[in-house]
């Protein structure tokens, strides 16, 4: 099996190209989706029989939560990436990753306290899936403070890959001790979403924000790709040819 | 003739222990500040003991994480600016046994006094004579984590100026594990209860930590002197 195709992606004039070439073709069946997820959520989707509207806001708590925990892992295998094979390309998409995956995080904590208000009367509750999540932020905030304390782009690029490779394999650890450590000083009296049987109307408007903030996940990390690649190649010839073309 | 791993990894752990005997001070500072941390929680919070036995476990062990987290900033520092932990990534010899060998000296210095001292705080904070070898086993396996998991951050802010606030931001959230387990182990202990399973999850992570941790800080010295 031949490999030319990854090093063709990963020649950055071809990343750049592709990028551009590809935002739309997520950005707009994300907008579509989103619109869709919403419409059905808000508005077709029956209140729920024990917390009424208020459960509503799953449908951006959900997706936003469920988003910072897969770019987290996008950006530990394309951090791993880059470093096993020394692709610079992928280490630029790691890079374009954190600042996403941490905006979905604060998303996450944000629509989850204010969900917390009518649920359990108060903004913050010392709940498992609240505190890895605020946990999973500090990791994000980490990471980008170790690329930006480096001034030497090769060395950031290497250093935080180490660190976000040590942080997916400690994530499990600390999403598990986490829950062990509050079903130890909680009665279990929080809210238990375990419910499967969803009825179609409230599960299918989830999914479809699920899928909707995927590729909208793809089309803004494709954006900031573009933006990082700038940055790196800055001096390189093709940049004015791709710009003012 | 070249020398095994072992033999090297030897010669660097005692090295390393001989160099902190001849500068105590250092040695001395990480336990003072423990020390003076778990002061701050009588003065903060109540002298009455019955209220602090209930914030023992937390007090101890914030303090031994912190104590530990600043202790960090000398396993490397010295060694990279006077260059020999470049003469060791070119020795030959496999950098993740010489890293390794020295976190074992640094929790040597710094973790096992504080599980010596660690008892005397806790007698302080009203704990029971009971609960003692709790508190010391579960410190002794928290700091050696501790030790483990910092020489990865410690070798990944080798390139920044003045990284010791970095250190702290990279390092807490990953050393959160240790922290929820160890004070459970010495919660359970000022309790009277058993304090195995909490224990046992400890260890794990020190073996975890033992396996992974000193090739990932291998591959971070590296990459910072690259």
């Amino acid at each position: 099996m031949t490999w030319t195709w990854l090093h063709k992606l990963g020649s950055p004039p071809r990343a750049y190209a592709l990028a551009a070439r590809l935002t739309p073709w997520f950005a707009w069946p994300a907008a579509l989706l989103i619109i869709a997820g919403l419409y059905g959520g808000l508005v077709l989707a029956p209140a729920d029989y024990q917390q009424r509207d208020a459960f509503r806001i799953i449908y951006v708590h959900a997706p936003s939560a469920w988003m910072s925990l897969m770019i987290y892992t996008t950006m530990a295998v394309s951090a791993a990436i880059g470093l096993i094979w020394r692709i610079k390309v992928s280490h630029a998409v790691a890079a374009s990753c954190a600042p996403i995956g941490a905006s979905f995080a604060i998303a996450a904590l944000v629509t989850g306290s204010l969900w917390g208000r009518p649920m359990w009367g108060t903004y913050w509750e010392w709940d498992p899936r609240l505190t890895s999540e605020l946990i999973l932020l500090f990791l994000y905030l980490g990471y980008m403070g170790l690329r930006s304390a480096m001034d030497d782009i090769t060395r950031a690029d290497r250093a935080s890959a180490v660190l976000a490779i040590v942080g997916i394999v400690n994530v499990p650890i600390i999403h598990y001790s986490v829950q062990w450590w509050n079903s130890l000083h909680q009665a279990a009296t929080v809210m238990k979403i375990a419910k499967p049987e969803m009825p179609p109307a409230m599960l299918i408007p989830l999914l479809l924000m699920l899928l909707g903030f995927t590729l909208l996940f793809f089309a803004l990390l494709l954006v900031r790709l573009r933006g990082e690649i700038l940055q790196r190649e800055r001096s390189a010839g093709w940049i004015r040819e791709a710009v003012l073309s | 003739m070249r020398t095994s791993a072992l033999a090297a990894a030897r010669l660097v752990l005692l090295r390393d222990l001989q160099l902190a005997f001849r500068k105590r001070s250092q040695l001395v500072q990480p336990l003072l500040f423990f020390a003076i941390v778990t002061m701050l929680f009588p003065l903060s919070i109540s002298p009455e003991l019955s209220r602090l036995r209930e914030v023992a476990p937390g007090a101890i062990w914030i303090g031994a994480l912190l104590a530990s987290l600043l202790a960090l900033e000398f396993l490397f520092r010295d060694d990279a600016n006077d260059g020999t932990l470049e003469q060791y990534a070119l020795s030959g010899q496999s950098l993740t046994w010489l890293l390794f060998a020295k976190t074992a000296a640094h929790w040597l210095l710094t973790g096992l006094p504080l599980t010596v001292i660690a008892p005397i705080a806790a007698l302080s904070l009203g704990v029971p004579i009971g609960a003692l070898p709790g508190i010391l086993a579960s410190i002794a396996l928290g700091t050696f984590s501790l030790s483990l998991l910092g020489a990865i951050g410690a070798a990944l802010t080798l390139g920044v100026k003045r990284g010791g606030v970095l250190l702290t931001l990279l390092t807490l959230p990953l050393a959160l594990p240790v922290l929820i387990f160890g004070a459970r182990a010495t919660e359970l202990a000022i309790e009277g209860a058993s304090f195995a399973a909490p224990l046992y999850l400890l260890a794990a992570i020190a073996v975890l930590g033992v396996t992974l941790a000193p090739l990932a800080a291998a591959a971070a010295v590296r990459i910072s002197l690259e």
